[in-house]
């Protein structure tokens, strides 16, 4: 593993370099470019990048505007912000329209952390997958983010990705590639499926470790793009394990748990168990306090698959009807 | 674009008249509508879109062409009427306002009507997407021009100020908005629900260059519009004094009419009353 990065520090950078070669690329925020680091952006292609003020419907609206024009508008803010404060400007003006604008929104989650719970979106991924004609990303580390940003810049319609703020470890090897709508088998395993997004696919690797010293055989499936989801993939793991842990920095209502919980329960119901916060706002705190505080962490995945596991069994020991 | 002579307004009144029973016969059809802002918006279409904007009905999605967001979205059969009338769609469209499968939706959409430059409906996001065609358009060194119609009502919506403010510290030019001030919202007159006034003096301290006139004055409107394309440093304001309803006289001045379809014989009075003011030559 190598050094930590944010995935926002990586968008900065991304951005910067794609600027070069695409002239059609303008860039908003709204007073956080520092933070968002935008702000990179800016520095290089000031013609290009439009600071909006603490003014996010506004912002929405403007970057409709510019992609109506032909342009492709990357917009950012923290998450709590762009999906709920302008969250009808994002439907009516972005998605409705199906405008070139990408949403990359960071600080995203409880790693927030001591700004506390006005400022932790956990429920951003719910809100952005019920809109019609969204694609929503969750990269799982900084080398994924830019290559998720390459891939992005020309892909049909709005676009929501959600970043975070702490810096956070390298999962994704070199070389793998990213495909929207395509999850990724980053550990092949038997016996129990660990799906995790974003930040939480650390976790679940560190977890499939450990599991692995209790003679458990886990598979750790990184689903980055939650809509479109990638039903092929996760219906085949499902059935090839019979046992499930979905694994998010989000609420387990509407987000990742939700998504795969509404596919396969289609496909091929199993045992399931969801990892991520149950229904409630976060508070202030170091990150890695609230983690383990609201059940977020590797240990956390263990005993859910451990649980889930039991369950699997006890199904399969009932006898035919 | 000079000053009207007595057959140019002749002409634009005839267009207007017809474009009104367009409305009528649409929100009739539909069973469902908004003809009272539809009507007190017309007017300013009419001027801007027959005697102001450039743009090709044969290739709406020309890159330089004007562009025109109807922000008070409800208001779309008076944008339909013009739209069709221009040539943009056929006609038959008009009759199917509404009906499930037509192109012509209850509030305007760009992937389904052509012409429709930005969809709207939720009100007090146009202004906005029209600051950002402006930004656009200054990218690209166009010289195309960026008209947004704002509803009384409408801005008493947050995001309108916001965008207000924008326009003015991006020192959008290129930007002209024409407020249908009608003083009708749904629940009665504007003083009575949420006044806006004084709302000259509110654009103004925003850093708008700021218009007053009669919307319904063909020669008053445009002579407007040519001050507000000449105006350089700063977005412009249109105030339109409007009456909601205009042109049948029972449904002027009546909150009433805000979002409701003409019966049968409400239709057929409206109809008539247009048909005497062919007769008269009056609006």
């Amino acid at each position: 593993m190598s050094e930590k990065i944010a995935t926002r520090d990586v968008y900065g950078k991304t951005l910067v370099e794609l600027g070069r070669t695409r002239e059609d690329i303008v860039v908003l925020d709204a007073d956080l470019s520092k933070s968002t680091k935008t702000a990179l952006f800016a520095g290089e292609y000031p013609q290009r990048f439009f600071n909006m003020g603490i003014s996010e419907a506004d912002m929405m609206g403007t970057a409709a505007g510019l992609a109506a024009s032909g342009y492709i508008s990357f917009v950012s803010t923290f998450g709590v912000f762009a999906a709920g404060r302008a969250y009808d400007q994002v439907r009516n003006s972005i998605a409705y329209t199906r405008l070139n604008v990408r949403i990359v929104a960071t600080h995203a989650g409880l790693t927030v952390g001591e700004d506390g719970a006005s400022h932790q979106t956990l429920e951003d991924i719910a809100l952005m997958r019920v809109l019609p004609n969204m694609t929503v990303v969750v990269p799982a580390d900084g080398y994924q983010t830019r290559q998720a940003l390459f891939e992005l810049v020309d892909y049909p319609g709005p676009v929501y990705l959600r970043l975070g703020r702490p810096k956070v470890p390298r999962v994704i090897l070199e070389g793998t590639v990213f495909q929207v709508g395509k999850g990724q088998l980053l550990k092949e395993g038997r016996d129990v499926a660990l799906i995790a997004t974003g930040i939480m696919n650390g976790m679940a690797l560190e977890a499939a470790a450990v599991l692995k010293g209790e003679g458990i055989d886990a598979a750790v499936v990184n689903i980055h793009t939650i809509k479109p989801l990638d039903r092929r993939l996760l219906s085949e793991v499902a059935a090839d394990t019979g046992a499930v842990v979905t694994a998010e920095e989000h609420s387990v209502i509407g987000g990742l748990g939700s998504a795969v919980a509404e596919v396969l329960a289609e496909t091929c119901p199993v045992p399931m168990l969801r990892v991520g916060v149950k229904d409630s706002f976060g508070e202030s705190g170091a990150p890695d306090e609230l983690m383990q505080k609201y059940g977020l962490t590797s240990f956390h995945l263990v005993e859910a698959a451990r649980s889930v596991l039991r369950a699997k069994k006890k199904k399969e020991g009932r006898p035919p009807k | 674009m000079s000053t009207l002579s007595v057959a140019e307004i002749e002409n634009l009144k005839s267009t207007a008249r017809k474009l009104r029973r367009d409305i009528i016969e649409m929100v009739y059809r539909a069973g469902s509508g908004h003809p009272g802002g539809a009507l007190s918006v017309l007017d300013i279409l009419v001027v801007l879109y027959y005697k102001v904007m450039c743009i090709d009905p044969a290739s709406p999605q020309d890159r330089e062409r004007d562009r025109l967001v109807l922000s008070k979205g409800h208001a779309c059969p008076a944008l339909y009427a013009v739209l069709a009338d221009l040539g943009f769609f056929p006609s038959d469209w008009l009759w199917e306002l509404r009906k499930t499968g037509c192109p012509l939706q209850g509030h305007p959409d760009m992937r389904k009507t052509p012409g429709v430059e930005m969809s709207t409906g939720s009100l007090g996001q146009g202004l906005s997407a029209a600051n950002g065609m402006a930004l656009a358009a200054r990218l690209d060194n166009s010289g195309r021009r960026i008209f947004a119609i704002l509803g009384d009502g409408e801005i008493q919506e947050g995001q309108i100020w916001e965008a207000a403010l924008s326009a003015s510290h991006f020192r959008l030019d290129n930007l002209t908005a024409v407020l249908d001030y009608n003083g009708l919202q749904i629940d009665g007159w504007l003083r009575d629900v949420k006044s806006l006034e004084p709302v000259a003096e509110k654009w103004k301290a925003f850093g708008w260059n700021v218009l007053e006139v009669d919307g319904h004055d063909y020669t008053s409107l445009l002579e407007a519009i040519k001050k507000a394309l000449e105006h350089r440093g700063a977005p412009s304001m249109i105030i339109a004094h409007t009456v909601k309803g205009k042109g049948i006289s029972f449904m002027e001045n009546q909150p009433d009419w805000h979002g409701k379809a003409p019966g049968e014989e409400e239709y057929r009075q409206a109809l008539a009353e247009l048909d005497t003011q062919e007769g008269e030559g009056v609006r």
